[in-house]
């Protein structure tokens, strides 16, 4: 593992980072675009545990801020497929295009 | 605190009590409590009034021979800088302690008359809130320690005044009436606003006592540089003193300031009684007697001016008051009449022990004044309530049906018209005395308007008493009117025996007592006058005939002159209507309504238009939303990494 | 070149094959499942850089939670089969320029950044260690932060549940 350079492991991370933004612009559907923001978190967390991992390895922050990461990624789901639910009951579609009452 | 600074303390907060209960309860309570409520308030007061007098004038007032001021409280409401503060303060010194007993007695009765007088009115609580609304600001601004203090309270007896004035607000004329004494004495009072700015600027104090000692000792620093600098012929300080009296003149209804008191005779009798028998309209005088020392010593030629005006407005008052026929406008005149009196009457005086008679005779006269004009007032109420009509052609004959209000109102009538033994005669004697030293061409023209006096005096009373038989039958108006009837009596005891009162003891310019002079050769004129005029009086109306016509026919268009009250009004209007508004009324709003709002309109319109123009950007649409701020935050990278890497 | 090291390459093309699938197919389903199957090869990544816990995490909460919840709604929102509507052409350039810029620019950074490793001791990232940094209460200890993470989940639980609570019609 210690032939690979950090380099190619962050660049594999924001790889990954920008395939979230480019899914989370040009996906329709909220589940999608939910997914997307799970792989942005997710290369997030690659970040962190690779600069633990390479630059700082007498520390265990990297790991601490994974950890509440990925709690918070769980919150964060919980409660957008809450209000995902709750928008196809009201708007009978879960399309952003279709839900865009919030406008002038 | 002693005794005595508690009573005064308590003078001032009973009828600001009164009036808040009044207005706050007004409409749970029955009127006949309110009135009851607000009567013994008065009474109250003006028993702590009488009791504070006795301890000033008999137990601590007196230091080194002298009255002193006395201060009862003060508290530092506002501090601009070290020097210069407001503070609230009452002060007792001789003419506020007066005034304290004049306006708390006289209210009190207003006050009872009016549970009479005002039965049955739908809004009987509200006026006597009001009433005590304006005895509380008129007490307030006698007892000021300082121009700001007083300021304060002249504001809030002109706005009292209003609501008094416009208590019949569904009538028009009386909200006219209301908006015109208003106005009018608003705009004097931007004279004595900047009067006091002008004053303080000089004096660096509004503090009277400190003011007066620092522009009257002959080598103050304060002195030199205010009186340093001149403009047409007057000094700064006397400019500032002839600001402050313009204020002064429009209170207490000076020439050319007069015209909204007849106007103010709307309002309720007796409120006109307490408005202009004692009060409001003495607010100009005691303004002017405040600051005397500093008018005597420094400034004698704004003190000149004022006596100029004084005895000019007294005679044009007088001659007015000779040919109205509204009873309650003869008396309006009157008494514009008798604060000219008070007024030239400080103006010839002087400093120093004989030369400042004028000084003790205006607060003399002006103690006097409110006794028996007060009960000409309220007589005149109480005959108004009986004829129900202010013409004097509806009245004549009444001294069958109303003995009490007949035999006071003689005796005011005789009082005002200086007949001896009763207490106008002193005081008016003791004003034409000062006059006759101070400046004779005044004297001469007091003493004309005197005999004017009593004839108008006795013109309306025998109008009213006498001239023809009784047309309202001859039972009793009197009747069960003893709330009435009682404050007549009590006047009428007043204005008897007040003059008998040894003013020059408690009240003079220096606060030394000093003897009034008395001549009895010199009041043979004065006495003559007013007997000629109350001769000629009798002569024209004690019957009827057609003596009045023909002598005012043979005055021809002067009398028409003096009946249209010499067009004052007119010229007001002319001023303001014609030229006031058309040259700088209609260019104004032609301005405000193009320019100024147009501005502000054109800024409501760019806001308006670029955020239609913008407004798409708020699309709703969550990825736009981000696409932007990804961009953004793009844009902020590259420029950071291009400026710092 | 060890094992170790071909195995991240291959794992980390096998990520990134996985999330361009996640991204670009048009079965909502599927891309659940792709996501899965990166998420897992993250986890993969984590174990060859011995990370252990954090993998385990990966596997319990991603896998095990978030993907079973995205999948859950899904079927409740009647959505499995359809084939997901595309978007303007215009909309997605836009989209790929700017990641496109994005990621340009990143590797450009990443590439000329020269990083410097620290050289103190390296310590043991064993749950044990881990364990007892985070619930700690001394200096860099993580037990404020945990608590406060546990409020949020709590939170966060109480709230969805108000939110897709079907409302009463009255």
């Amino acid at each position: 593992m210690e032939q690979v350079p950090l380099s190619h492991v962050l660049i594999l991370s924001s790889c990954l980072f920008f395939l979230g933004i480019y899914g989370f612009f040009s996906r329709r559907n909220m589940i999608t675009m939910l997914m997307s923001i799970e792989l942005i978190l997710n290369s997030i967390n690659i970040n962190f545990i690779a600069f633990n991992k390479y630059l700082y390895p007498h520390q265990l922050e990297g790991v601490f801020f994974t950890l509440f990461i990925i709690t918070v990624a769980a919150a964060e789901v919980s409660l957008a497929i809450a209000i995902i639910i709750n928008l196809y009951r009201k708007f009978n579609t879960i399309d952003v295009e279709d839900t865009n009452t919030m406008k002038f | 605190m002693s005794t005595y600074d508690i009573a005064a303390l308590l003078i001032l907060l009973l009828p600001i009590l009164s009036f808040a209960g009044l207005s706050f309860l007004g409409k749970r309570i029955t009127p006949c409590t309110a009135g009851i409520v607000g009567t013994t308030v008065l009474f109250v007061a003006a028993g702590l009034a009488l009791f504070t007098a006795y301890g000033y004038f008999f137990q601590f007032g007196e230091v080194a021979g002298a009255y002193a001021h006395h201060t009862s409280l003060e508290i530092n409401w506002l501090q601009f800088n070290e020097n210069l503060s407001i503070n609230l303060s009452i002060i007792l010194d001789p003419i506020s302690v007066m005034m304290l007993v004049v306006i708390t007695v006289i209210s009190a009765m207003v006050h009872l008359y009016s549970f009479k007088y005002m039965h049955g009115e739908e809004r009987f609580a509200t006026y006597y809130a009001y009433l005590a609304l304006f005895t509380f600001s008129m007490l307030g601004l006698v007892v000021s320690g300082n121009l700001f203090q007083m300021y304060i309270f002249w504001e809030l007896v002109g706005v009292s005044s209003f609501l008094l004035i416009g208590f019949y607000f569904t009538k028009p004329s009386a909200i006219a009436a209301a908006k015109k004494a208003f106005i009018v004495t608003r705009f004097a009072d931007l004279g004595f606003l900047l009067g006091i700015l002008m004053l303080s600027y000089g004096a660096e104090t509004l503090d009277f006592f400190v003011l007066i000692e620092r522009l009257t000792q002959p080598d103050s620093v304060y002195l030199a540089s205010f009186t340093a600098t001149s403009f047409m012929g007057l000094s700064a300080l006397s400019w500032g003193l002839l600001l402050v009296f313009t204020g002064g003149a429009g209170k207490s209804a000076m020439f050319p300031l007069h015209i909204w008191l007849p106007d103010a005779m709307e309002g309720p009798t007796p409120v006109s009684a307490l408005i202009h028998a004692a009060t409001m309209v003495v607010a100009g005088v005691y303004l002017v007697a405040r600051l005397f020392p500093v008018f005597a010593i420094s400034a004698p030629d704004a003190l000149a001016i004022v006596g100029y005006i004084g005895v000019f407005t007294a005679l044009f008052a007088a001659v007015i008051a000779c040919t109205q026929t509204d009873i309650k406008r003869v008396l309006a005149y009157s008494t514009i009449s008798q604060i000219a009196f008070m007024m030239f009457a400080l103006g010839v005086a002087g400093w120093g022990e004989e030369k400042a008679e004028g000084f003790t005779a205006s607060m003399f006269h002006l103690f006097t004044h409110a006794f028996f004009k007060a009960l000409l007032f309220l007589g005149a109420g109480a005959v108004i309530h009986a004829v129900h009509s202010n013409e004097m052609k509806d009245m004549g004959g009444l001294r069958k049906s109303m003995p009490i209000t007949h035999i006071t109102f003689l005796i005011a009538c005789l009082a005002i018209a200086g007949v001896p033994l009763l207490s106008g005669f002193f005081s008016k004697e003791a004003i034409l005395n000062a006059a006759y030293h101070g400046n004779p061409m005044i004297f001469y023209v007091a003493l004309l308007t005197s005999g004017l006096t009593a004839f108008y005096m006795f013109r309306l009373y025998f109008r009213i008493f006498w001239y023809k038989a009784d047309e309202h039958g001859h039972h009793n108006h009197e009747k069960g009117m003893w709330a009435m009837n009682l404050p007549l009596i009590i006047l009428a005891i007043g204005a008897a025996f007040t003059g008998y009162i040894p003013f020059g003891d408690f009240v003079s310019a220096d606060g030394k007592p000093f003897e009034l002079p008395f001549h009895l050769t010199f009041s043979i004129a004065p006495v003559l006058a007013g007997v000629i005029g109350i001769g000629i009086a009798w002569m024209m109306y004690s019957k009827q005939n057609s003596n009045p016509d023909k002598v005012s026919a043979s005055f021809g268009r002067f009398y028409n002159w003096a009946y249209h009250k010499f067009y004052i009004d007119e010229i007001y209007l002319f001023v303001t209507k014609k030229v006031l508004f058309n040259l700088v009324g209609r260019p104004a709003a032609w301005f405000d309504k193009n320019v100024v709002d147009g501005m502000i309109n054109g800024y409501a319109s760019i806001t308006s238009t670029t955020s239609e123009a913008i407004k798409g950007m708020q699309s709703g649409r969550l990825q736009t939303y981000t696409l932007f701020f990804l961009g953004g935050v793009l844009v902020v990278a590259i420029l950071l990494i291009v400026n710092f890497i | 070149m060890s094992a170790s090291a071909v195995m991240f390459y291959i794992l980390g093309a096998l990520v990134l094959t996985f999330g361009v699938l996640t991204v670009f197919t048009r079965k909502i389903f599927r891309a659940a499942v792709y996501l899965l199957l990166s998420l897992i090869g993250i986890a993969a990544i984590y174990i060859i850089m011995d990370m252990q816990f954090i993998a385990a995490l990966q596997i319990v909460i991603y896998v095990g939670g978030i993907v079973v919840l995205i999948i859950f709604s899904i079927f409740l929102t009647h959505q499995a089969g359809e084939r997901l509507p595309s978007r303007l052409p215009k909309h997605l350039l836009w989209s790929i320029l700017l990641s496109g810029v994005g990621l340009l620019l990143a590797t450009h950074i990443l590439y000329h950044f020269s990083y410097k490793p620290s050289i103190e001791p390296a310590i043991e990232h064993s749950v044990k260690n881990i364990g007892t940094q985070l619930i700690d209460f001394r200096s860099y200890g993580y037990v404020f932060p945990f608590e406060v993470v546990s409020i949020l989940l709590l939170a966060a639980m109480v709230g969805s549940i108000i939110i897709a609570m079907k409302t009463k019609k009255n």
